[in-house]
């Protein structure tokens, strides 16, 4: 199953391939060995226990920005 | 509010679905929109969208978007058999592998041999780690998914290789989507006007894969996400590029899809697995729509291991229609045992099992109309 919601990356292990994620408040081990250099902070898209992508926080923002533009404009 | 609610906004759906109705008026024929993604399909019953969408003159209808449904049956009767003759042996899957229904009955259902079990893992990671900490132990991971999962799959095969690991193999039902899109559109079998591609798979292979669909057959697609926001983004996306005759592979879900795809799962993909025709319940076979390990990995695929030879014919149990569901030509109310013989609690084929089949997803949301 395809969980929406992103989630920040907590904790990385030393080898920077698996860690912890904060997902909906819980922390949840992740494996990081799909994507290249992960952060701490980052955002992630977590499948069956693997980081499958990273979210373009700038990306989210702008869409926001447009759904907050459209709930203004029809109130 | 928060980002997440932001997605899930009253205001802005149901300004949305404004702007769906209105372009819907301009177009001159019926708008069908089929869903690939079984996630999909959850969001858009769980959170009303369908029935809005009607009203809007938009119908969806459910592709095969169910890793487990599509598995056929011969490959879950392969895995109980594996665990009910074989002592010493421990089948890990993912918890809705156990419960579907074959000929054999299911794996939660039946008895293993002597000091064997079904273990049910959330990761991969745990079949691998199971099979560490028990090396005396036949370990077969009864791997199951989507390009979103394969990546993940085929990780275990190569720590395993790395480790020679010698009491681990994977039993592989491994589906790739772009073909099966190929197959419904050559078929004809039922009309739609637009495809909506499944977001997590698309974070893997990117854009690319769906161009054929614009090219070849001119149907407009859209990449979404899984929010309420993304899937009627996605569809106001379909429906302009109805209207300007236009049809691309458009991509909603920009934050966490790239066009080029996941790099390192693409490569990874391609180091470990090829392609192989395989069968699709409801669809038969389709070429190049199944991967298994190349053969230098031969060692950890469980079908060489344990000289299986699945006759894979997609079949379904009696009565149950889940094949035609899957191709988008059934709804699943329409199957006379949904809701009668065949609910959650027992279910008569894959689609009434799995947290993304049709069948479950609208007995859950939508009830059974009589």
């Amino acid at each position: 199953m395809c969980l929406a919601i992103p989630s920040k990356v907590i904790e990385i292990d030393p080898e920077g391939k698996t860690g912890k994620i904060d997902y909906l408040g819980t922390k949840v081990k992740a494996n990081f060995a799909l994507l290249e250099d992960v952060r701490l902070g980052d955002w992630v898209i977590v499948h069956a226990g693997f980081a499958i992508s990273r979210l373009d926080e700038d990306d989210a923002r702008e869409t926001l920005d447009m759904l907050r533009e459209i709930a203004e404009k029809s109130i | 509010m928060s980002s997440q609610d932001r997605f899930r906004d009253k205001t802005v759906i149901r300004a949305l679905i404004r702007k769906i109705a209105d372009k819907k008026k301009r177009l001159p024929s019926p708008s069908r929109i089929m869903e690939i993604c079984g996630t999909h399909t959850m969001t858009i019953h769980r959170f009303g969208l369908q029935s809005l969408l009607e009203d809007a003159g938009v119908d969806m209808v459910s592709g095969p978007g169910c890793p487990v449904c599509i598995t056929p049956g011969e490959v879950h009767e392969a895995a109980i058999r594996l665990v009910t003759e074989r002592e010493n042996f421990v089948l890990a899957t993912f918890g809705d592998m156990t419960r579907v229904p074959t000929r054999l009955g299911s794996l939660q259902k039946t008895t293993p041999a002597r000091k064997s079990a079904v273990k049910i893992i959330y990761s991969p990671e745990e079949s691998l780690e199971f099979a560490r900490r028990n090396r005396d132990t036949e370990v077969v991971f009864f791997g199951v998914g989507f390009e979103t999962t394969i990546p993940s799959i085929a990780l275990m095969a190569k720590s395993a290789a790395g480790e020679k690991l010698g009491n681990y193999s994977i039993l592989s039902a491994l589906w790739v989507i772009p073909p099966p899109l190929r197959a419904i559109l050559t078929s004809g079998e039922v009309k739609i006007s637009g495809f909506l591609y499944p977001g997590h798979v698309s974070a893997i292979i990117g854009e690319k894969p769906y161009e054929f669909i614009a090219r070849e057959f001119g149907y407009p697609g859209v990449i979404a996400g899984f929010e309420p926001v993304d899937i009627l983004l996605g569809i106001v996306s379909i429906l302009d590029q109805l209207a300007e005759g236009r049809p691309i592979v458009a991509n909603e879900y920009t934050r966490v899809v790239r066009p080029e795809g996941n790099p390192v799962a693409l490569s990874l993909m391609k180091s470990m697995l090829e392609p192989k025709d395989a069968v699709w319940r409801g669809l038969g076979v389709i070429p190049d729509s199944g991967l298994k390990l190349r053969p230098e990995y031969g060692a950890y695929d469980a079908e060489r291991k344990y000289a299986i030879q699945v006759k894979a014919r997609g079949a379904d149990l009696p009565g149950c229609r889940c094949g035609e569901i899957l191709r988008g030509v059934l709804s699943p109310d329409k199957c006379p045992l949904f809701g009668k013989k065949c609910t959650p609690e027992s279910p008569q084929g894959p689609c009434m099992v799995s947290f993304e089949g049709a069948c479950l997803v609208h007995f859950k949301y939508r009830g059974i109309r009589r």
